[in-house]
């Protein structure tokens, strides 16, 4: 069972913690992973960000990446929530939650799931800057942390 | 008649001003790689995007693929630069 959200809102991820686990009795573990907006990318302040995604092809590759980390590890629930639109330094971007018996399992499925995420989600971040808007690069040593997983 | 549906996203997007279109597909054209060398054609812009001076990922109908995947008739196919969600 896997929960994903694709939204402008802001999430709680407090919340969401204390419901994925008061939903699993059988859950020893709870591991989680929030990415927030930073004021400085790459040498430059950044005001601002626009996130761009493809409706329709974010919550399938989500879904899919989730899965793929649930068929890998057997756990017992995931969530993952990823906000688009117009976000500023501080603002949550991110929230990953995996909930197992264990806490090994519950902690590589977080990071196999964020670092799919990052490489597959079809997510473009646009910076503001003091020089002006800037599309952000993606980066080579996201698509390494991601083929860990495949050695 | 091969009519597909294209989508662009970000960069790609911001450059050619515009997000979707119908294309025609001629019958020599089957995969993501002809796909691109045909746009590739269609001017500076587009040369420039297209050419593999810098790497432009492929979906077809929301799934993730290479170069070499087949493209038919009635696809969305959507074009966009390396992904940095997160």
């Amino acid at each position: 069972m896997v929960r994903i959200s694709v939204q402008t809102e802001d999430f709680d991820a407090g919340a969401e913690l204390t419901q994925m686990r008061l939903a699993h009795p059988e859950v020893g573990a709870l591991v989680s992973f929030v990415g927030q907006v930073r004021d400085l990318n790459d040498g430059a302040m950044v005001s601002g960000m626009h996130l761009e995604h493809y409706p329709g092809m974010t919550e399938k590759a989500l879904a899919a990446i989730a899965n793929k980390a649930m068929q890998r590890w057997e756990f017992a629930d995931a969530l993952v929530i990823h906000r688009y639109g117009d976000l500023k330094p501080l603002d949550q971007i991110v929230l990953v939650v995996v909930a197992s018996a264990h806490r090994q399992t519950a902690f590589a499925a977080c990071e196999f799931i964020m670092d799919y995420l990052k490489t597959e989600a079809p997510f473009w971040k646009k910076e503001s800057t003091p020089e002006g808007e800037r599309w952000v690069d993606a980066k080579e040593v996201d698509e390494a942390a991601k083929n860990r997983w495949n050695r | 008649m091969s009519l597909i549906k294209v989508f662009y996203f970000a960069r790609l997007k911001e450059s050619l001003n515009y997000s979707t279109e119908e294309i025609e597909l001629p019958s020599d054209i089957e995969t993501i790689a002809e796909l691109k060398v045909l746009l590739a054609q269609r001017g500076e812009t587009w040369a420039n995007l297209f050419s593999d001076k810098q790497t432009v990922r492929a979906a077809i109908n929301h799934t993730l693929v290479d170069n070499d995947a087949r493209i038919k008739s009635g696809d969305e196919v959507a074009f966009f630069p390396p992904v940095t969600g997160g």
